[in-house]
């Protein structure tokens, strides 16, 4: 199957990518982030072997990209007014889109993390979970359940 | 699972933006793109009297110009199969092009500066068929006849006409120029009512 054009690609899926990068990584950053999947997207395009489920391949780009960015964020200070009695190491005491939930999630272990946004974010199969994480399909279906597990511990005891 | 996580997890996603990446997002993603070589192919549409143009150029120059009757997708299509799939709608890209075409349109321009990228010309007559008619001046007319003598193969009428017929750039590679024998207009790529209006424009 021949390759579609990349603008077709990102009319067609360009909105879940950004929405589940607003998800991983806050809006502040998504659309750096964005901008950084499409051009390793870009870049490694035309050597794309199978042209099948390319949404599900844009996703794992883009999460590899959102791994990137929480570990540099994990790293970056964060400015405050006061030091706080203990450092702010936690990048879900950053505001996210008034949305304490996101916060919760991206808490999670990174596995657990990224599994629960492309299932609940991105609408992705647990076979395209997997794809996304080079992962088995047990292991995708593990962590979601694993982190949804945890995060009812925490939101609903 | 029908739970509160899973109504929170819904609620959460419905506040997510559904528009996607800003105008302006996209517009500095596809200037990363030409500035880090990874944009192959890059599009606009150009408003023009004869309806909306696809226009597509590559590092090389203008490799395509389509007439609204072509789908945006068959065009593209074409162009990721036939040169890269790295194609991106550019329209700054493609702002030298427009402005001579609304030049031209206006009646302000008589030939076109921006340099032509061959690569849907596959073939080496219909490469010299193509190259030949580029040579043909504003408001001048050459027959099929005397275009397949100039492409080198003075016999080769009927396959002049047929390679006119598919011209990957009309307009900038002014096949409307061409007649027939005679005087009578022949065909057009993109229909014998746009070739009249280009001659009319040029005051023929």
């Amino acid at each position: 199957m021949a390759l579609p054009p990349f603008q077709t690609l990102l009319d067609a899926h360009g909105a879940a990518v950004h929405r589940f990068l607003v998800a991983a990584v806050g809006p502040a950053d998504a659309d750096d982030c964005f901008q950084e999947a499409c051009i390793a997207a870009l870049r490694a395009y035309p050597e794309l072997e199978n042209a099948r489920n390319l949404r599900a391949w844009l996703l794992k780009v883009a999460q590899n990209k959102a791994v990137d960015a929480h570990r540099a964020r994990a790293r970056r200070p964060v400015p405050v007014e006061h030091v706080p009695e203990r450092p702010l190491n936690s990048v879900s005491e950053v505001p996210l889109n008034g949305q304490p939930l996101w916060g919760r999630v991206r808490e999670l272990p990174e596995k657990q993390r990224m599994a629960v946004f492309l299932r609940s974010v991105a609408d992705l199969s647990y076979a395209d979970v997997a794809r996304a994480l080079d992962c088995s399909q047990d292991a995708a279906r593990r962590n979601v359940h694993e982190g949804l597990k945890r995060l009812r511990e925490e939101v609903h005891p | 699972m029908n739970n509160g996580l899973d109504r929170d997890l819904a609620e959460a996603a419905a506040t997510l933006p559904a528009a996607g990446p800003s105008p302006d997002a996209l517009r500095r993603l596809a200037e990363r793109a030409q500035d880090e070589g990874v944009l192959d192919v890059a599009y606009a549409q150009v408003d023009s009297p004869l309806g909306p143009l696809t226009v597509a150029a590559t590092g090389r120059g203008v490799v395509r110009v389509a007439y609204p009757d072509r789908t945006l997708d068959s065009v593209l299509e074409v162009l990721s199969r036939d040169i890269s799939p790295r194609v991106l709608e550019a329209p700054a890209r493609l702002d030298p092009i427009r402005r001579e075409l609304e030049e031209y349109f206006e009646g302000d321009r008589q030939s076109f500066t921006t340099k032509i990228d061959w690569a849907l010309a596959t073939g080496t007559f219909f490469r010299k068929v193509l190259q030949a008619t580029a040579r043909i001046g504003y408001g001048k007319v050459l027959t099929y006849a005397e275009v397949a003598a100039r492409a080198g193969s003075p016999r080769a009428v009927r396959a002049t006409g047929n390679g006119l017929g598919s011209n990957p750039m009309p307009v900038i590679v002014p096949c409307h120029r061409v007649v027939r024998t005679g005087g009578a207009l022949g065909g057009y790529t993109g229909g014998i009512e746009r070739k009249e209006f280009l001659l009319a424009l040029e005051g023929r």
